[in-house]
């Protein structure tokens, strides 16, 4: 099967076989919308980290499409697993840009309440996400719910134990979970070609559910492709593994130099399939979208940097005890004890307000 | 009402627990005026070069450290004088801990006894010298008592500069110290410090042989100018360099030996043959010699061979080349014939084998069928390591590149079959 497209880079809206996608004006408005206030925060966050406001940060740049299209399509209900790079998802599921921040500059352990949101943590053990979400889904079958899981990793992910364990207890069970690889085409250093001799879609087969290859910059074709295995997944037949091909146009972090392994040109080949350009003229061309529009989107950006420059600045670290509360649900004794024991600790030193 | 007010930029640590980064460059002076992201300085750490935006909008005021100096993470490089809201929040900065008053080390209450006990002593604590042990194994190198160092890090920490400062013979990085008389002595950093260490590194340890030839190359200007005006090759720059490159892949294919990698083991050595061409071109640039390649150039049409060189130039010329265009060679050719010299004995770049040094074009006299005419005359120079290539091998490999360039439309019509 082919690579799922249904807006080529150019912005002309192309069909496919086997998907296709009705949105409204004010729907493909808000995707628009989404991706270019997710770059916003993305590189606003960039910038912090270069001013020694945040201790770390891994910019989603050029995977927009990816994160948005998929977490749009999920119902509100539906629950995400995201890697450290999803801030498309984290947006679409309605979590505060500054609260994606805080944990990066060391003041959250998380940064927001996951049953609000439907959406877990940052995951920064590669992989773990998986079998959280596969284990969610089988809870999911407990309940005898209509929910869907729908977990996020790399095309380096593809590669760790716990995800391939993951697929295999997700295939065993029919678990009601959809794979979101975005392969973005490296892990750290390592090239996609490296990590895989079979395209990435392709082994799903060898798990026994189907696998589908789509075009990660092209939101619309992301999105049809997603529904199709929510409903999949909702209607009782088990999981799907998406492969968005896409490109991490920045570094891996702020902690790494792509320019050591990529070459110059690789980047300039990736800036004309960039997610949003060929949103933005498919919009225009269609007459959904004018200048005013795309202006007032532009400031609605402008303004949210200066809010999340504002709002990182004046954020409060928390009391230094507080790390024990949320090692367990109830309360608990060992807990209690070693937070008394850093109180005595921290009410040793002189400049300590208790 | 507005109100001005000052706003120091610190060094942030940008990666993980980076503790020292380079001023590479200014993007801004002394009166510039600034916006909030704009890019001011570039840095260079262990890990990175990295551009660093501005965090306020306002008016430069001073530029606190210059051009090739190491600073510690934490240190004020810049500050902006800023046009603001009256309010002054001094913001945390987690990049390298809290401003400095947070960073000082905590003071453990006493009990009465002891309080009375350091009434007594003196006023300042004593405590050992707050240093890093990079600085404290310089100090030591130098014999420099760190306790009578003045400290002007952060917090009181002894910085690499304090220990410099007060070493007799310290070569402090500030200014390049200069000797008595007027002689210029320069630093020698970056891409030009990186060529020296890889001349060094190549010169003392791969055997250098040199071979030349010279070679009739009326042909191959026939070629470049019936290419030119070719369809096929329209807006791609060719050049006799387009041919010389074709004819040292064509060279590979023949004797695959050349584009090679000499390896030490821990059992004794290898030599690794490598299946593709990545030609090195040599380029004169801005910032020094770089030697960016062309991947996979064994696998080109014409075409796109001459496209590719001429991009890599441009990129290299332009600055734009990324550590990895600058990697990854496997044989590489250098024009000096722009420069107007017929030949040399090049240097291998490390991890290769052989160098092809491609002399000025210039009218000779020619003996063709015994009669002297006047024709294009180009020297080749070729170097190569003898523990990978003998002499025979060399020679042979040197004279298909001439046989190439005598004749490039033939040659290229036979391919690459050995004689
Ligand atoms: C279990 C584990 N192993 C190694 C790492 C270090 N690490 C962080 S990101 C990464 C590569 C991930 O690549 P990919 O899955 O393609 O995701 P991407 O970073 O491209 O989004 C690695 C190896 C980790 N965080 N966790
Ligand atoms: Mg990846």
């Amino acid at each position: 099967m082919s690579v799922v497209q249904l807006l080529t880079p150019e912005g002309q809206r192309v069909s496919h076989p086997g998907y296709d996608i009705n949105l409204s004006d004010s729907e493909l408005r808000g995707l628009y919308r989404d991706m270019v206030l997710v770059r916003r925060v993305d590189t606003e966050a960039t910038a912090l980290q270069r001013q020694g406001e945040l201790g770390l940060w891994a910019p989603c740049l050029g995977q927009e499409a990816a994160q948005v299209g998929s977490a749009r399509a999920m119902a509100p209900n539906d629950f995400a697993f995201p890697t450290f790079r999803e801030h498309g998802v984290t947006w679409s599921r309605g979590i505060a840009p500054l609260d994606m921040l805080a944990m990066c500059r060391g003041v959250s352990n998380g940064g927001w309440d996951p049953q609000v949101h439907r959406c877990g943590p940052y995951s920064i053990v590669i992989g773990a996400q998986v079998l959280h979400g596969v284990g969610y889904a089988m809870g999911i079958q407990f309940d005898g719910a209509e929910d869907v899981a729908v977990t996020y990793f790399g095309d380096g992910a593809m590669a760790q134990g716990d995800v391939n364990e993951a697929f295999v207890f997700a295939a065993s069970f029919s678990a009601p979970v959809v794979f979101f690889c975005q392969n973005n085409q490296w892990a750290i250093s390592q090239p996609r070609d490296q990590q895989s001799n079979i395209e990435i879609y392709e082994r799903a087969a060898g798990f026994g559910f189907p696998g589908v290859q789509v075009d990660g910059n092209d939101v619309l074709a992301v999105m049809a492709v997603t529904k199709v295995a929510l409903e999949r997944a909702r209607t009782g037949n088990g999981p799907t593994l998406i492969e968005a091909y896409t490109y991490r146009m920045g570094a891996h972090t702020t902690s790494d130099d792509p320019t050591r392994y990529r070459l110059a040109g690789e980047l300039e080949t990736w800036r004309l399939r960039d997610p949003i350009e060929r949103l933005k003229v498919y919009l225009a061309r269609q007459g959904i979208a004018d200048r005013s529009f795309f202006d007032h989107i532009e400031q609605e950006g402008e303004e949210l940097a200066e809010h999340i420059r504002e709002g990182v600045r004046g954020m409060v670290p928390p009391r230094p005890e507080s790390m024990f509360d949320d090692v367990y649900a109830e309360p608990h004794a060992r807990m209690d004890e070693q937070r008394s024991k850093m109180r005595e600790y921290l009410a040793s030193f002189e400049d300590y307000v208790g | 009402m507005t109100e001005q007010h000052q706003q120091v930029f610190h060094l942030p640590d940008v990666g993980e627990g980076l503790t020292e980064a380079e001023i590479v460059k200014w993007l801004v002076a002394t009166g510039d005026s600034v916006s909030v992201n704009q890019i001011i300085v570039e840095i260079e750490t262990a890990k990175a070069v990295v551009e660093l935006p501005c965090p306020y909008a306002g008016v430069i005021d001073a530029l606190h450290v210059s051009e090739g100096e190491i600073v510690p993470v934490g240190s004020p490089i810049v500050t902006i004088l800023v046009t603001a809201k009256a309010e002054d929040r001094e913001p945390v900065l987690v990049g390298y801990g809290a401003k400095a008053e947070h960073e000082v080390r905590r003071r453990p209450r006493k009990s009465d006894g002891q309080q009375a006990a350091v009434a007594a002593t003196a006023t300042g604590t004593v405590t050992a010298a707050r240093t890093k042990p990079l600085v404290r194994k310089l100090a030591k190198e130098l014999g420099v008592q760190l306790d009578s160092v003045t400290p002007t890090g952060i917090g009181g920490v002894i910085t690499r500069e304090d220990v410099l400062g007060s070493s007799q013979n310290g070569h402090a990085t500030k200014q390049p110290v200069t000797p008595a008389g007027c002689d210029d002595r320069q630093p020698v950093r970056g891409v030009q410090r990186a060529m020296a260490d890889a001349m060094v590194r190549s010169a003392f340890t791969a055997p250098h042989v040199t071979e030349w030839v010279e070679v009739d190359v009326s042909r191959t200007l026939e070629l470049v100018a019936r290419l030119r005006i070719h369809v096929a090759f329209e807006g791609i720059r060719v050049t006799p360099l387009t041919i010389v490159a074709a004819a040292v892949i064509q060279a590979v294919k023949k004797y695959p030996r050349i584009n090679s990698t000499w390896l030490e083991t821990p059992e004794g050595a290898d030599i690794l043959t490598h299946h593709d061409v990545h030609l090195g071109i040599a380029a004169d640039t801005p910032r020094g010699l770089l030697v960016p390649s062309v991947k996979s150039a064994g696998a080109m049409e014409l075409t796109e061979l001459a496209r590719s060189i001429h991009t890599l130039i441009e990129t290299a010329r332009a600055g734009r080349s990324t550590p990895a265009d600058l990697t990854g060679g496997t044989i590489t050719i250098t024009n000096i014939g722009v420069f107007g010299v017929d030949g040399g004995t090049p240097i291998i770049n490390p991890g290769e084998s052989a160098i092809l040094a491609v002399g000025r074009i210039l009218d000779r006299p020619w003996v063709v069928d015994g009669v002297v005419s006047v024709r294009p005359i180009m020297q080749l120079s070729m170097s190569f390591d003898h523990r990978v290539i003998d002499g025979a091998l060399g020679s042979r490999a040197l004279v298909s590149m001439a046989n190439f360039l005598a004749d490039p439309a033939v040659e290229m019509l036979m391919g690459p079959t050995t004689e």
